[in-house]
């Protein structure tokens, strides 16, 4: 469970575009670590780096290492998919399965793959995710209704549970209030902070408000221009990116929208 | 622009005006000088002593020139431009609904003769005159259009998939462009490949359930690709990625998470393309020829398939013709029937099987 | 492996991918490639079995004067039928289209569309029927009426047949056919025509035609020509509606209403194949690859034409 991820000179391509260059980041376990940046400077091509999710799209490839607890994710042998079941991913938008109920979403990561289990066994481990994902109370009198049925924080949260539900060892998250409204966004927020003792979670967010009430360390991403890639600026504990940060660009894109 | 930045002289500044109020036909004088038209041209042909074509024609060309001449008095020549080609335009509709209601008026009425137990349940075995029935011809093109659906699915939902899901580049573009050029492939074509195909493998002379199929194939496969092609496309690709990032192998994703999320659009268009090739004549006359008696086994010669009956029943009546043509009648409506029947399932389908939203 | 890769070289491309993957991507792709290879094999076979016919003596051919004598009437039946059909049922497709689109009412515009593809779903078999049944006989006036006034063009030039088997009814019994392929391809450019630009005509206080004339028809022209050149295909390979109505088998003339009239090829392949032996069977198909030779040439453009509209539309 939760484990730490070691990044070095990552260099993120799309053909032969460089999206993300020399990327260097140690991301600590049990912990909330996020990346805010302008749009378009490559967090979350970086966040779905951490999980070989961009390989989804034709021409994408990485150069550098990311190593978590002592395996390079990037190794010759190393089959994506195994990647994408120890590093879970939560998007932007709640994207519930529509042929599946609420309690076949939550099993989703092990029905599809065919794992045999019992139903008492199932029960479990649906009641833990969604108690996890602080959704039980709501939905444990209708699982066998459909997942889009739910509100939209709701969904969100059962991805959420969807996604824990294959025990990973680290959870990306992309912007995954940015479709949601405050008080939903509150309930996640509170729901993060209880799942970091239990695993790594890294987050993109575009808001800065958010980053500063959640997370231990932040990752700032700046690009010079459009068609340059996009570099990790300052990587920092929270409080010091948002008081003192040690580069003026930091200062500048969190002054210029930050209060 | 120009430089010039003196103040222009203030145009002088019309009297505001209320919006002209524009002479306009009463809503419903259009219809009714159309009416009225047609009327009248129904009172000319009946003084020349014309048929019902010829009283049609009158009236349309009549109601159109009354309705466009009263604008063009009235509202002016814009306007009455647009009347007349609102006439127009609907009379083109009118005009595309004559055959149809015409066509299936006359199967029904020539075909309801027939329509009954014996057809159904009767071959043409030692039958020569009256009596007999379709009940062979029908079983056979059941089982060859199964046939032809048992190949065309796997291999065109598989292109599908390949399309939507893998294929990228020049591979891609050539099956896509292809595959629309093989919409095109005439029938009777697909069923001289089928004849040829088979010709240089068994010899002269075959003619088999299977050679049928394997026609019907090479025109559904191409419907098959492009319908389940544009509905797998209609996926949202969030529940891919929400698969993938679950640790779901891709085959996966796209067996258990894709093609359900889009079954009830994959069902429409496999039915539609069975509903295009059912009736499918001119390639099974080719290959499958006609027997007068029940043959089930589409390896085994010549079967009975229910369009080539129709078209022998009717172009090679034997001593009593009105019993051929009777039959020849009652096997169009069935295959009318069966059409009709396949559409409608396919919108059952598309209803019934689209993903719950529950709320 | 070369030790000296270039940097751009594709790396993670060669990524772990499980057999389950390999094989079912490998089984998709083998069922695209298999697609072309059944459309090489309908040239290739088709092909196989004409050149018996092709190299035959002139004498040995049905009619004894060569395959180029043979075919060259059919083809003429064809092009004469299908342009007939294509120049009916232009103009009322694209009425139809139009009607559907912008001057039906809304709630029942759809409920229209799929009336008139209703058309497309009868099987041409039921075609012939009709067109034996009714439309021939209904169109007898109409000829003797063609070859008294227009009887001075080459069309019409008589003697107007009895039956109404000929080649105009040939011709609008295909017009009836195609006729949803082409309305159904305008409906959609039509429907897709910018809403800003059919906004601004009205804006402009266009009337509605006026607005069709300005922002619909400009951008939808191609998909109608498009859609026009897919009903031709169809209409080229039509084969059981001409077999049943047509009466057929003369030599090549261009008189629509005569009771003598060329054949078309689809339709002498359907007629004479069951009784066929021999070179006969050769000869035939030869006149297929022919169809299939005029058919793809047409329906190869028109996918061009469509395609290359839907490049620049934008409508992704």
């Amino acid at each position: 469970m939760a484990k730490r991820i070691e990044v070095s000179d990552l260099n993120i391509y799309y053909g032969d575009f460089l999206a993300v260059e020399g990327v260097n980041v140690a991301i600590e376990p049990r912990s909330i670590t996020a990346l805010i940046g302008p749009s378009g400077c490559g967090k979350s091509t970086f966040l779905r780096s951490l999980n070989r999710m961009h390989e989804v799209i034709p021409g994408a490839r990485v150069e550098g290492k990311v190593v978590m607890d002592g395996q390079d994710l990037y190794g010759a042998d190393v089959d994506p998919v195994d990647v994408r079941r120890h590093v879970g991913m939560v998007f932007q938008r709640p994207n519930p399965f529509p042929t599946m109920s609420i309690y076949e979403n939550v099993l989703a990561g092990n029905r599809l793959n065919s794992r045999r289990m019992k139903k008492s066994e199932a029960d479990d481990v649906v009641e833990r995710s969604l108690r996890g994902a602080n959704l039980w109370n709501e939905v444990k009198d209708r699982l066998d209704r459909p997942g889009s049925g739910l509100s939209g924080g709701q969904q969100q949260r059962l991805c959420i549970a969807r996604a824990i539900a294959v025990e990973p060892d680290v959870l990306l998250m992309d912007e995954p209030c940015s479709a949601l409204d405050p008080i939903s966004t509150l309930a996640i927020e509170d729901l993060m902070t209880e799942l970091k003792d239990r695993f790594t979670i890294v987050i993109v967010t575009h808001n800065m408000q958010q980053a500063a009430r959640v997370s231990e360390s932040t990752g700032f991403f700046n690009l010079n221009g459009v068609g340059q890639p996009g570099r990790l600026i300052e990587f920092n504990p929270t409080e010091k990116i948002f008081s003192n940060p040690d580069q003026k660009a930091t200062e500048d894109y969190i002054s210029g929208r930050f209060g | 622009m120009s430089t010039d930045t003196r103040p222009a002289a203030p145009a002088p500044v019309p009297p505001s005006r209320p919006v002209r109020v524009e002479r306009r036909l009463p809503r419903l004088a259009p219809l009714g000088l159309y009416l009225a038209g047609l009327a009248l041209g129904a009172g000319v042909s009946a003084l020349t002593g014309s048929g019902l074509a010829s009283t049609v024609v009158y009236g349309v060309v009549l109601g159109t020139l009354a309705v466009y001449l009263a604008a063009r008095s009235v509202e002016g020549r814009r306007k009455a431009t647009d009347r007349l080609v609102t006439c127009l335009v609907t009379t083109a509709f009118a005009l595309a609904m004559v055959p149809l209601v015409s066509l299936v008026w006359t199967v029904l009425g020539n075909g309801l003769a027939r329509f009954d137990a014996t057809f159904f349940t009767n071959s043409m075995f030692r039958v020569v005159g009256e009596g007999g029935g379709a009940y062979h011809a029908i079983l056979g093109t059941l089982v060859i259009t199964a046939l032809a659906t048992a190949i065309s699915v796997p291999i065109g939902l598989m292109t599908a998939v390949y399309l939507v899901e893998y294929a990228t580049g020049r591979l891609k573009r050539a099956i896509t462009f292809f595959v629309d050029v093989m919409t095109g492939i005439p029938s009777i074509v697909a069923g001289l490949f089928a004849f040829a195909l088979f010709t240089l493998l068994f010899g002269n002379d075959v003619r088999l359930g299977v050679m049928g199929a394997v026609a019907l194939s090479v025109l559904m496969i191409p419907v098959v690709v492009r319908s389940c092609e544009e509905v797998l496309k209609l996926v949202p690709n969030e529940l891919r990625e929400a698969s993938l990032a679950l640790g779901v192998p891709k085959w996966r994703t796209i067996v258990k998470v894709v093609l359900p999320t889009a079954i009830a659009g994959l069902g429409t268009g496999v039915t539609l393309a069975v509903a295009r090739v059912v009736g499918e004549t001119a390639p099974l006359l080719v290959t499958v020829g006609l027997i007068t008696g029940t043959n089930l086994d589409p390896f085994d010669g010549r079967m009975a398939t229910l369009p080539v009956f129709a078209y022998y029943q009717l172009t090679q009546p034997g001593t009593d013709t009105q019993a051929f043509l009777d039959r020849a009648w009652t096997a169009a409506l069935v295959l009318i029937i069966l059409v009709m029947a396949l559409n409608v399932v396919a919108r059952l389908i598309s209803r019934l099987l689209a993903p719950k939203t529950g709320r | 492996m070369t030790a000296t890769k270039a940097p751009s070289e594709p790396r993670s491309q060669r990524a772990v991918r499980r057999p389950g993957d390999r094989i079912f991507a490998g089984s998709a792709k083998a069922s695209g490639i298999f697609i072309l290879l059944v459309l090489a094999g309908v040239a290739a076979f088709l092909v196989s079995e004409a050149v018996p016919a092709l190299t035959a003596p002139a004498e040995d051919v049905p009619g004894g004067e060569g395959l180029g004598a043979y075919v060259a009437p059919l083809v003429l039946g064809t092009l004469l039928g299908a342009v007939l059909a294509l120049l009916v049922a232009t103009p009322l497709a694209v009425g139809i289209a139009l009607y559907t689109t912008y001057y039906a009412p809304r709630r029942v515009a759809t409920g229209m569309g799929y009336v008139i593809d209703l058309l497309a779903a009868i099987p041409s078999v039921v075609y012939g029927f009709w067109g034996l049944a009714v439309l021939a006989p209904a169109l007898v006036p109409l000829h003797v009426w063609a070859a008294d006034t227009l009887g001075f063009l080459p069309f019409f030039a008589g003697p107007a047949s009895t039956s109404g088997r000929t080649m105009l009814t040939v011709g609008l019994v295909l017009a009836v056919m195609i006729l949803p392929i082409i309305s159904a391809i305008s409906r959609e450019v039509f429907s897709q025509a910018p809403a800003l630009h059919r906004e601004a005509a009205l804006a402009l206080g266009a009337t509605r035609w006026e607005m069709i004339r300005m922002a619909v028809l400009p951008y939808g022209k191609s998909g109608v020509i498009g859609g026009a050149m897919l009903g031709l295909g169809r209409a080229l390979g039509e084969t059981m509606a001409v077999a049943i109505v047509l009466s057929g088998g003369a030599g090549a003339t261009l008189n629509l209403i005569s009771s003598s009239n060329p054949s078309t090829i689809a339709s002498n392949i359907a007629l004479r194949f069951p009784e066929a032996t021999g070179l006969g069977i050769n000869t035939l198909i030869a006149s297929g690859l022919v169809l299939f030779v005029i058919t793809l040439a047409v329906n190869m453009l028109a996918r061009w034409i469509v395609n290359r509209r839907a490049d620049f539309s934008g409508a992704n």
